[in-house]
């Protein structure tokens, strides 16, 4: 004799991780403003003298616009841990590998 | 002895296995055990693979941009306001480009049809711009081998050049889908993963503006 039971389980949650809700447009809109006034700071420190800061002020800049996009376009906040972790291991890796190919060729201290 | 089967049923009473695969059809994606779409979690494994390439090319450039040997440097040839000019346009068509994956995620694929056209304009608007910037180099005689600098300059700057241009082809081939009527809210995932792709191509863009134009030798 075959007993069977059925068990319900909520679709939603699967249907959630498949395809989680993404913010709105104006949300978009908005952070494509921010990006926009980055962008246009970042082309100010080639004509106004940061001094010690330009250096510092650009790469700060590149990386809040870098995970912006990231984060909100790409949906990398919103979406599945794991690509997060796909996705950030790739970088992680890039970055470990050529800061020693670069720190192997004295680009630091002897410059390029 | 009982044999004991347990089965996952959906709301409307179907097995989920069932439900699963059909759902997957419909998509024309596959979800595996995770739950995920399998080519969506591809998109995002050949993303993080193409940090490793873009990495490789932009130390490459960094190593080499003093090494001019006589011939211009990036302070000779650079025009920086045309080059943020064309940064902004592809900063913009990433706008254009989340709101396509937002319309046809909403069902309408008139808005998305047009946001895929406006988003492969300012791709190849970006494109036009490389290809002037390129001849322009070239006529104050910065060729691909007058020097390391020149070879690491167009190598990094051309395989992006040729990650947008299959980006613009991606895009108008999702237009052309959407013509024939084939790109419908169900197929959604797939514009999403055209905007991956497109969006990466524009990060990769925002750290070569800033180390390769923008950070002094």
């Amino acid at each position: 004799m075959s007993t069977s039971s059925a068990v319900r389980h909520d679709p939603l949650d699967e249907d959630k991780r498949a395809h989680p809700a993404h913010p709105g447009d104006l949300l978009y809109i908005k952070v494509a403003i921010v990006l926009a006034v980055l962008t246009a700071i970042e082309v100010a420190t080639y004509f106004i003298d940061f001094r010690a800061l330009f250096v510092p002020a650009l790469i700060g800049l590149m990386l809040v616009k870098f995970f912006t996009v990231v984060w909100y376009f790409m949906h990398l906040k919103f979406d599945s841990r794991l690509f997060r972790r796909v996705f950030y291991a790739g970088l992680a890796t890039a970055i470990a590998i050529y800061v020693a190919t670069l720190t192997a060729f004295q680009f630091w201290t002897a410059g390029a | 002895m009982a044999d004991v089967t347990t089965q996952h049923l959906d709301p409307h009473g179907v097995p989920s296995g069932a439900a699963d695969a059909s759902h997957a059809e419909g998509h024309g994606l596959a979800h595996g055990s995770t739950g995920l779409s399998n080519t969506k979690l591809a998109m995002w494994l050949f993303l993080g693979s193409e940090c490793l390439l873009f990495g490789g090319l932009i130390s490459t450039y960094l190593l080499y941009r003093g090494q001019t040997q006589g011939g211009p440097s990036h302070a000779d040839v650079f025009d920086i306001p045309f080059t943020s000019v064309s940064s902004f346009v592809l900063l913009m068509s990433s706008l254009t480009m989340v709101l396509a994956v937002s319309s046809i995620t909403r069902g309408d694929v008139r808005g998305s049809r047009l946001w895929l056209m406006t988003t492969a304009l300012l791709g190849s608007t970006f494109i036009g711009g490389q290809v002037y910037e390129f001849t322009a180099f070239y006529r104050e005689g910065l060729g691909f081998t007058s020097s390391l600098f020149s070879s690491a300059f167009y190598t990094l700057t051309g395989f992006h050049g040729v990650h947008v241009t299959v980006g613009i082809i991606m895009l108008l081939s999702l237009y052309g889908m959407s013509l024939k009527g084939k790109l419908g809210p169900e197929r959604a995932e797939a514009v999403e993963i055209v905007g991956l792709y497109w969006h990466f191509v524009d990060i990769v863009w925002i750290v070569i503006f800033t180390l390769v134009y923008l950070l002094p030798a």
